[in-house]
């Protein structure tokens, strides 16, 4: 309960002041956390769940570089699948395998992965509360001091020299501050749903990815292997193309009676669903005491939607600059800038430019990916899971000439005549 | 038409809040609520994976 006091002014049931105080406790305020704690600065976390890293919104794919870059060890409590490719899946079921070192990874026990990033963080000095909903950005002027929710009833204040939002889709921390673009548009966000499965039959050394308009339109179907016989699987469709009938969940369960042969004998013990930012990020993730961190800045890949190992990239980086500036005792959007700075240095370039892939992608006929199947190798897709795009653009132009047109379009610098030159990258 | 949420379908992924241009709906760990400043611009009910939600303008 909050009560007024004789001077006006709310009275808080818990009230507690730290240097930074983290909102969201996924990978990326964990890490957030971890690395400000690191910097010796005085920081808690809050997360409105009562339990860390459940319910899941995930299908817990990383690859082993997305750990490493963090400095997060895999760990036998939390890796359960071991992934060492992809095999992609035409509309027609022509079969394209990627068995390349950037594809090795892990299905990992989510649930149990955040705990240890919250272990982590702990261990490094940070503290956590649970079960604390976060609902307003208190702020001076326009620069933000500190957050306040309730906690199983009581209400709370925290005040802090930096707010991080790492509070995911829903992001309520760049929507109270005023970030724009906080606010999720259909455009740029995929509608998915999930299964986590067993009794699945399929080759549990990879992932598999299956594309097609019927499949999932402006998405794919995915299935990605756990410890013996469970698995996630799961659509993602852009939200444009969601309709009754044609929602994540309908094309998910079509995919699983159209294909006995892995599903006969599978039942599912969980239900997931969510929605993914494929925006890229957007533009200005900090402000005057304040930075977002993950999918809240919407700092996902757009081609294929993972985010954990981004997330916990940018609450690495956000962290850094984020205790060096409370220790300067400047943390003006100015000071925070370095935030963003390095963020595209690091990632935000590569996927603005897979941003401008996807376009691309979303233009292609289900013919197109066919003939597409036919004639990449495995460096080419490699190539452009990094956003070099050059190697790709001489196979259409060698092969399959019909595409120049789009490739201009989409993967050209702007005002620039068609030549090797001029693609990004 | 007014926006409804079935909370037996309802799976509380967040989704619909994070669409939401109004910051009309709450969610509460699994309880999801839909408040009064609600414009019915139906875009909740477009995303929703499970077909949780119903009414709003139709955008299909
Ligand atoms: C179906 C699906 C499958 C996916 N599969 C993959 C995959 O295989 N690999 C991959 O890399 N990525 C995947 N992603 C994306 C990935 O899950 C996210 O990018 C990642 O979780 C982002 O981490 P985060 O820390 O930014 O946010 P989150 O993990 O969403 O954490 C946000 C936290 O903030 C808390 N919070 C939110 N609001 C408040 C509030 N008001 N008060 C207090 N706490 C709050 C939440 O409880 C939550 O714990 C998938 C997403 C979906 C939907
Ligand atoms: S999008 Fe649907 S399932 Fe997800 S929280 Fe909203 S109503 Fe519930
Ligand atoms: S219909 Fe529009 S305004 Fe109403 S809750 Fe849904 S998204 Fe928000």
């Amino acid at each position: 309960m909050t009560s007024v006091g004789g001077n006006g002014q709310k009275r808080f049931d818990i009230e507690k002041t730290v240097d930074v105080v983290i909102v969201g406790g996924g990978p990326g305020g964990a890490l957030a956390a971890r690395e400000f704690a690191r910097g010796g600065v005085k920081t808690l976390v809050v997360d409105r769940r009562q339990e860390i890293g459940a319910p899941k919104r995930c299908a817990e794919g990383i690859s082993n570089d997305g750990l490493l870059e963090s400095g997060v060890q895999p760990h036998p409590a939390w890796t359960s699948g071991r992934i060492t490719g992809a095999v992609l899946y035409s509309p027609s079921g022509k079969i394209v395998t990627v068995d390349d070192e950037t594809a090795v990874g892990w299905v990992v026990e989510r649930k149990v992965f955040e705990k240890h990033l919250g272990k982590d963080a702990i261990e490094a000095g940070a503290q956590y509360m649970v079960k604390t909903h976060i609902d307003q950005v208190l702020m001076d002027g326009a620069r933000a001091v500190g957050v306040t929710g309730d906690f199983m009833g009581k209400s709370v204040k925290i005040n802090a020299k930096l707010v991080v939002g790492a509070d995911g889709i829903d992001s309520l921390i760049g929507r109270k501050a005023g970030l724009r673009g906080s606010v999720q548009k259909m455009r740029d966000f995929h509608s998915a749903a999930q299964y986590e499965m067993a009794g699945v039959k399929c080759d549990m050394t990879r992932l598999h990815l299956y594309f097609g308009g019927d499949v999932a339109p402006l998405g794919y179907v995915w299935i990605f292997p756990k410890a013996a016989g469970l698995a996630n699987v799961g659509v993602g469709i852009l939200t444009s193309k969601s309709k009754h009938g044609h929602r994540a969940i309908d094309y998910l369960d079509r995919f699983i009676a159209k294909h006995p042969e892995m599903f006969e004998k599978a039942s599912p013990l969980e239900v997931n669903a969510s929605g993914i930012p494929v925006s890229a990020g957007i533009r200005r993730f900090w402000g005057d005491g304040l930075m977002l961190v993950g999918d809240a800045a919407q700092q996902v890949n757009p081609i294929h939607g993972g985010g954990i190992s981004l997330a916990m990239r940018a609450g690495v980086i956000a962290g850094q600059v984020g205790s060096k500036a409370i220790k300067e005792g400047d943390v003006s959007a100015e000071r925070l800038s370095e935030y963003g700075r390095v963020w595209d240095e690091v990632h935000g370039k590569e996927l603005a430019r897979l941003y401008k892939f996807r376009m691309f992608m979303e233009e292609l006929t289900d013919k197109d990916m066919e003939r597409m199947a036919d004639l990449v190798t495995i460096d080419v897709i490699v190539d452009l899971t990094y956003a070099r795009f050059r190697s790709f653009a001489k196979l259409m132009l060698t092969k399959m000439p019909t595409m120049v047109p789009l490739l201009a379009k989409y993967l050209m610098a702007p005002g620039k005549k068609f030549e090797m030159e001029a693609l990004e990258a | 038409m007014v926006v409804t949420v079935n909370p037996k379908v309802c799976v509380y992924c967040a989704g619909c809040v994070g669409l939401c241009p109004v910051e009309s709906i709450e969610l509460r760990e699994t309880r999801l609520t839909i408040l009064d400043s609600c414009t019915d611009c139906g875009i909740c009910v477009k995303f929703c994976p499970v077909e949780a939600l119903s009414g709003g303008r139709p955008l299909d």
